[in-house]
This record gives C-alpha cells, sequence and structure tokens, in this order.
C-alpha cells in the first residue's frame, strides 16, 4: 500500500468515523491527565513573576488558547481548500468541525488577555496590532459558521465557506508577526524557536503542558463534531444504514 | 504567595479576580463547545434510529 493510499484510507466517512469513535475516549484522557499536570505546575511549583506577581499566571492559558485560535485556523482552512480542490467530503466536514473550536479559543484568548490587561497595561482593551487582528480572526471563524448556515445547497455553501477560509488565512502572520512590525502595547512571542526562553523553566512547561492539554481537547472536540456531521450528511450511505442496526438509538 | 492556605491561594496576590474569572470562563467555553459537539452527536444519532 503506497503512502498516498494510507493517507486517504481516512478520507471515507466510515473510516474516519471509526477511527475518531476509537480514538475520543483516549483523547480526553490525555486531556485531563495534561490539563491537572499543567495545572499542578503552573499553580504549585512555578514562581511568583518578580514584575506581574500572581496574574502572570493567566499565560498558562491565554498563551496556549492563542496558539490554538492560529493554528485551528490554519487546519480549518487547509481541510476546506482540500475539500474544494479534491471535492474529498470529510476534508470540508472537518473544517466544519473545526470552526466552532476556533472560535471558541480565539473568544478565551481574548478574554483572558483583557483580563490579564488590566492589572498589568491598566486597561482591558487597546486598538494594539495583536488584540485587532486576532479580534478579526474570531469575526471570520463567525463568518465562516455564519456562512455555511446561511448557504441551503451543502456544496455551495462548502464552496463560499472555503474561500472565505482560504482568504482569511492572510490574518495568521499578521497576527504572528504584529508584534515585530508595528510598535505594540503587547508583548513580544513567548516562545520563540530560534532564541532560549527567557521565562523560568517551570513557567515554560506549565504552558507547554496545558498547550498539549488543549491539542488533546481540540481533537476530542472535533473529532465528536465530525462523527455528528458525516453521520447527518452521510445517513441515506449503505454505511450508516449498517450502523443502525449496531446502534439502535 | 503572601497569605497562606485556601484564601491565599484564592486571593492570588490581589489578582484573584482576574486569574479565577480567566480560568472560570475558558472552562464555561470548553464545557459549553464540548456539550454542542456532543448533543450535535446524540441528535445524528437519534435521527438514524
Amino acid at each position: 500500500m503506497s503512502a498516498q493510499l494510507r493517507w486517504t484510507t481516512f478520507a471515507a466517512p466510515s473510516r474516519f468515523c471509526a477511527l475518531a469513535a476509537a480514538t475520543t475516549p483516549w483523547l480526553w484522557a490525555a486531556c485531563l491527565l495534561l490539563t491537572v499536570a499543567g495545572l499542578y505546575i503552573g499553580f504549585g511549583v512555578a514562581p511568583t513573576d518578580a514584575t506581574q506577581g500572581e496574574a502572570y499566571r493567566i499565560i498558562f492559558i491565554h498563551v496556549p488558547a492563542a496558539w490554538m485560535s492560529m493554528v485551528l485556523y490554519c487546519a480549518m482552512a487547509g481541510w476546506a481548500a482540500i475539500g474544494w480542490a479534491f471535492n474529498t467530503r470529510m476534508a470540508s466536514m472537518l473544517a466544519h468541525a473545526i470552526a466552532p473550536t476556533g472560535a471558541m479559543f480565539t473568544f478565551v484568548a481574548l478574554w483572558t488577555g483583557a483580563l490579564w490587561g488590566k492589572p498589568t497595561w491598566g486597561t482591558w482593551w487597546v486598538w494594539d496590532a495583536r488584540l485587532t487582528s486576532e479580534l478579526i480572526l474570531l469575526f471570520l471563524y463567525l463568518g465562516y459558521m455564519a456562512l455555511l448556515a446561511a448557504v441551503d445547497d451543502v456544496q455551495r455553501g462548502d464552496k463560499a465557506s472555503a474561500l472565505l477560509a482560504i482568504v482569511g488565512v492572510v490574518n495568521i502572520p499578521i497576527i504572528y508577526f504584529s508584534v515585530r512590525w508595528w510598535n505594540t502595547l503587547h508583548q513580544g512571542a513567548s516562545v520563540s524557536i530560534t532564541a532560549a526562553p527567557t521565562m523560568a523553566k517551570t513557567m515554560l512547561l506549565a504552558m507547554l503542558v496545558m498547550t498539549f492539554a488543549f491539542w488533546a481537547y481540540a481533537f476530542a472536540v472535533v473529532f465528536t463534531r465530525a462523527r455528528a456531521l458525516a453521520l447527518q450528511r452521510e445517513r441515506d450511505a449503505e454505511w450508516v444504514q449498517a450502523l443502525r442496526k449496531v446502534v439502535p438509538t | 504567595m503572601t497569605e497562606s492556605g485556601l484564601s491565599g491561594f484564592l486571593n492570588m496576590g490581589g489578582y484573584g479576580l482576574y486569574v479565577w474569572g480567566s480560568y472560570g470562563v475558558t472552562l464555561v467555553a470548553m464545557l459549553a463547545d464540548w456539550w454542542f459537539a456532543r448533543r450535535a452527536l446524540k441528535d445524528s444519532l437519534e435521527v438514524q434510529a
């Protein structure tokens, strides 16, 4: 079996649903364990920050949520583009399934940023390049979901929303590099691949563990929503009819 | 932390409202996201029956 065939194995909604159903409990277990570990390190081991005091502990959800908001948008746009280019049903469904979770993480990043900004900057919000571009990301997610809901024809809806998602990708580098391109109130990148970490190792560890917890959460919820979408859209397919006998709800 | 025990932990050096307000809303948002996804799956499974 070639690598290409292996990749396309789970493009079939039936196979994808089987995979998602089997992996979701493990993803929840990983999410729970990582969250407990991340919060323990973040609140029990990581020291108090010299300048921000205890307020800095918001970082353990703010930064992972902000990272997830951008990564999930790229994943959503990627699947939407694959669905559009190759007319693969499961790819479009995955893009749809990612959108609400991506919007949720964007909202969390903005909310926790406001609650962190008040005690450290003295304000809930500024029209700073980083904050404004992150707010635009939330509007892109909401616009994507609104467009999907507005178009009755499934295939037309997939294509129209895919176009919006693809165009919106231009906002991701703007968010990421905004702190370099413009003189912003927001601090620079928390972690850089090319530079040594500027924060205590335990702080960095807690942040990374919470990021993996959010990853596990995102996979679990997206898989659940994608299964729901697949079962709805493919309700007349043979595999769903067969499932009906197995799951007599 | 300057204060000891649970009250000190909850107070978060005077930043309790900001820290717990962040974690609380995050928890509610994540639970809501999960609940809607789970309800959608349940509804699709019920449609089959």
